[in-house]
């Protein structure tokens, strides 16, 4: 404990304080990456990042910063938002990096409900690009047929996400392990099929998806102050980042719940969980349809993004780059969904040059982490109830 | 004897071809402390695991205070007030000491999910009050892991974690406790150190009968009121230790005939 970066004694004053900076370091380390064009600098970039987190293993600062973490939780995760809409103002102008910075919160969000499922309840969903693909298409069918405020709607894509998992609830709790998995790939790929033939829904050509509008406001417009115009990606990147940070909310709770350690029990020991009076089912039924509802929002808010959708979207190999977020992050880790997000999101993008190379580079990432750390990039910390007590007695 | 807790009835349980259970029946009374002996694969644990619905019984009866609970379901016997330990340890080894005590006391902590997520009061409340008591309870079998309470089971030794397994049994305030080899993997010492804790919270609360499962026969003489042998899924014997230690039968079991 000698041998930190920071001082031990500034640090036992403000535990909150090496979490402070790490967060702000971040923000930065995002807005140049974001805003990097030439390759020598993404590399740099990258190999800067890869640098650091391996200091920080080998130092032992890591360790600190998580349990400095935990103990002064709330407040880091405020100072951590408000990075974030420092981050999106500070790329105002930049159209492609406000689209990354949006598009990454909107899958860190679908990954929260993903993990709800699969990192807390053990329950494989293969299927999460179709519930993230029905929000999207209500959001279209809503938008172009109804008069339904595109807010509510976001609440209507989760709703219809829910109620086509319903069909799958049956034979998801009669089955279990591998069995239920292969169900939810059955339904992705009916999804999928079935948007192909539908004539109502474009069919393979797809949909255009009003935009997002609140209180009068075109989320496709520009917004102004005196005058400097904006992308309008940023009305997107904020109601993303709102949207994340409520279900950033909702699903901390839920874990620090006895719902969520009945997830926990099911996860671990199905028959020893029954034999001491947890509902098994209807704890598999409440993860699974929070899940999805949670999928199918995100997805609404998507599609009305992009503006345009197609069943090409919403394939077997999205499914997989939404589960690969959970494992690579980490299973039940949320920092670590939204850690793996970001990755997951902006690799390809920013090492575009490489071209056809950048999916196997990515390849050899995911199999990287699997192999030298199972648990993830940011293994989840052990359950509690409290923000505070683990550190504290 | 007094007032029947629990009565099988000519049970019967079938894996394809094996018997396991074979037309066998008994009766407990109220308080009382039943050993089930046997050699290995003589249905012990298959009894368990047919009184907790973990397994189907192919034929008979379960009453359970004069209630039918044939085949219900795990959830339902422990509603009725029947709990278990397992042969094999089976805690959450990632979760916490209390997250795993706090699995036993489902009956009492659930919640909508409004009351979970949104208005979250009474489970505040509720954590504060369960982490009183399970703290105490697991006191009576250690201080030094009441100290420890917030810590993952996966860390602790074979021991501790048995004395985890039976406070979780115990939070919910059980009628019956069903032991499965409790001295598994635990020296002689140990043992009795864990039986003399079971009996210390029996005592403090009223009237918990227990069924155990044991190799270590001192255990069983030592504390058992009377004794069951089970052989190929057949009841040979019934009495005290000493009666059933005596048998003819019973030594042919466990040694062998000539």
């Amino acid at each position: 404990m000698t041998d930190l970066p920071i001082s031990s004694t500034a640090a036992a004053a403000r535990p909150w304080a090496a979490g402070a900076a790490v967060i702000v370091t971040a923000g930065v380390y995002a807005w140049a990456l974001l805003m990097a064009e030439e390759t020598w600098q993404v590399t740099g970039l990258l190999v800067l990042a890869v640098a650091a987190v391996l200091a920080a293993l080998k130092t032992g600062f890591a360790r600190r910063l998580h349990q400095d973490w935990a103990a002064s939780e709330p407040r880091l995760n405020r100072l951590a938002f408000a990075a974030l809409i420092v981050l999106i103002f500070a790329l105002s102008d930049a159209h492609f990096a406000l689209l990354m910075v949006a598009t990454t919160l909107l899958y860190f969000t679908a990954a929260m409900g993903l993990n709800i499922q699969f990192g807390f309840a053990g329950m494989a969903n293969f299927a999460g690009a179709a519930f993230f693909g029905a929000g999207a298409y209500t959001a279209a069918v809503l938008g172009t047929v109804t008069a339904v405020p595109p807010l509510l709607t976001l609440a209507i894509g989760g709703a219809v996400a829910l109620v086509l998992s319903l069909p799958l609830l049956l034979p998801i709790l009669r089955t279990t392990g591998h069995y239920a998995a292969v169900v939810t790939i059955a339904f992705g790929v009916l999804f999928r099929t079935f948007l192909e033939v539908n004539e109502i829904l474009g069919g393979p050509q797809g949909l255009m998806v009003a935009p997002m509008r609140l209180f009068g406001w075109d989320f496709n417009s520009a917004p102004v102050i005196g005058s400097y115009e904006m992308s309008f990606y940023v009305n997107y990147a904020l109601l993303a980042a709102a949207l994340a940070g409520l279900v950033f909310v909702l699903v901390r709770r839920l874990e620090r719940s006895w719902i969520g350690l009945h997830m926990d029990a099911v996860r671990l020991d199905e028959t020893a969980a029954a034999c001491f009076g947890v509902p098994v089912a209807r704890i598999k039924l409440t993860a699974f349809l929070l899940g999805n509802a949670i999928l199918g929002v995100s997805g609404a808010l998507y599609g009305m993004m992009i503006s345009f959708i197609a069943p090409a979207s919403f394939t077997f190999s999205d499914s997989l780059l939404l589960v690969s977020i959970v494992l690579l992050g980490g299973l039940g880790s949320l920092w670590g969904s939204a850690v793996a997000a970001a990755i997951v999101v902006l690799l390809p993008e920013k090492l575009q040059l490489l071209q056809e190379y950048r999916f196997l580079l990515f390849s050899i990432l995911v199999m990287l982490v699997l192999l030298f750390r199972p648990d993830g990039i940011l293994p989840r910390p052990l359950r509690t109830f409290f923000a505070s007590r683990r550190a504290g007695k | 004897m007094t007032q029947t807790l629990l009565e099988f009835r000519n049970i019967v349980k079938r894996f394809g071809g094996v018997t396991a259970l074979d037309d066998f029946s008994m009766r407990m009374g109220q308080g009382e402390i039943l050993g089930l002996i046997g050699p290995n694969g003589s249905g012990k644990t298959t009894s368990f695991n047919v009184l907790t619905g973990i397994y189907p019984a192919t034929a008979g009866q379960v009453l359970f205070e004069g209630r039918d609970i044939t085949n219900a379901a795990a959830r339902a016997v422990y509603e009725a007030g029947i709990v278990r330990t397992f042969q094999r340890s089976r805690l959450c080894l990632p979760l916490s000491i209390y997250d795993n005590i706090m699995i036993g006391d489902t009956a009492r902590l659930t919640g909508s999910l409004w009351s979970n997520l949104i208005s979250r009061k009474r489970l505040q409340g509720q954590i504060d009050t369960s982490y009183r008591l399970a703290r105490d309870l697991v006191g009576g079998f250690s201080g030094h892991l009441a100290d420890r309470m917030d810590q993952p089971v996966g860390a602790l030794p074979m021991i501790e974690r048995r004395r985890i397994e039976i406070c979780r049994a115990l939070i919910s305030g059980p009628r019956l406790l069903l032991l499965d080899e409790p001295s598994a993997g635990m020296t002689h010492d140990e043992t009795h150190q864990l039986m003399d804790d079971i009996l210390a919270v029996r005592a403090r609360g009223e009237g918990l009968s227990i069924i155990i499962v044991e190799h270590e026969m001192g255990v069983i003489e030592r504390i058992t009121d009377r004794c069951i042998v089970l052989s190929y899924g057949r009841k040979i014997a019934e009495g005290t230790y000493a009666e059933v230690a005596a048998d003819a039968e019973v030594q042919n079991a466990y040694l062998g005939a000539d």
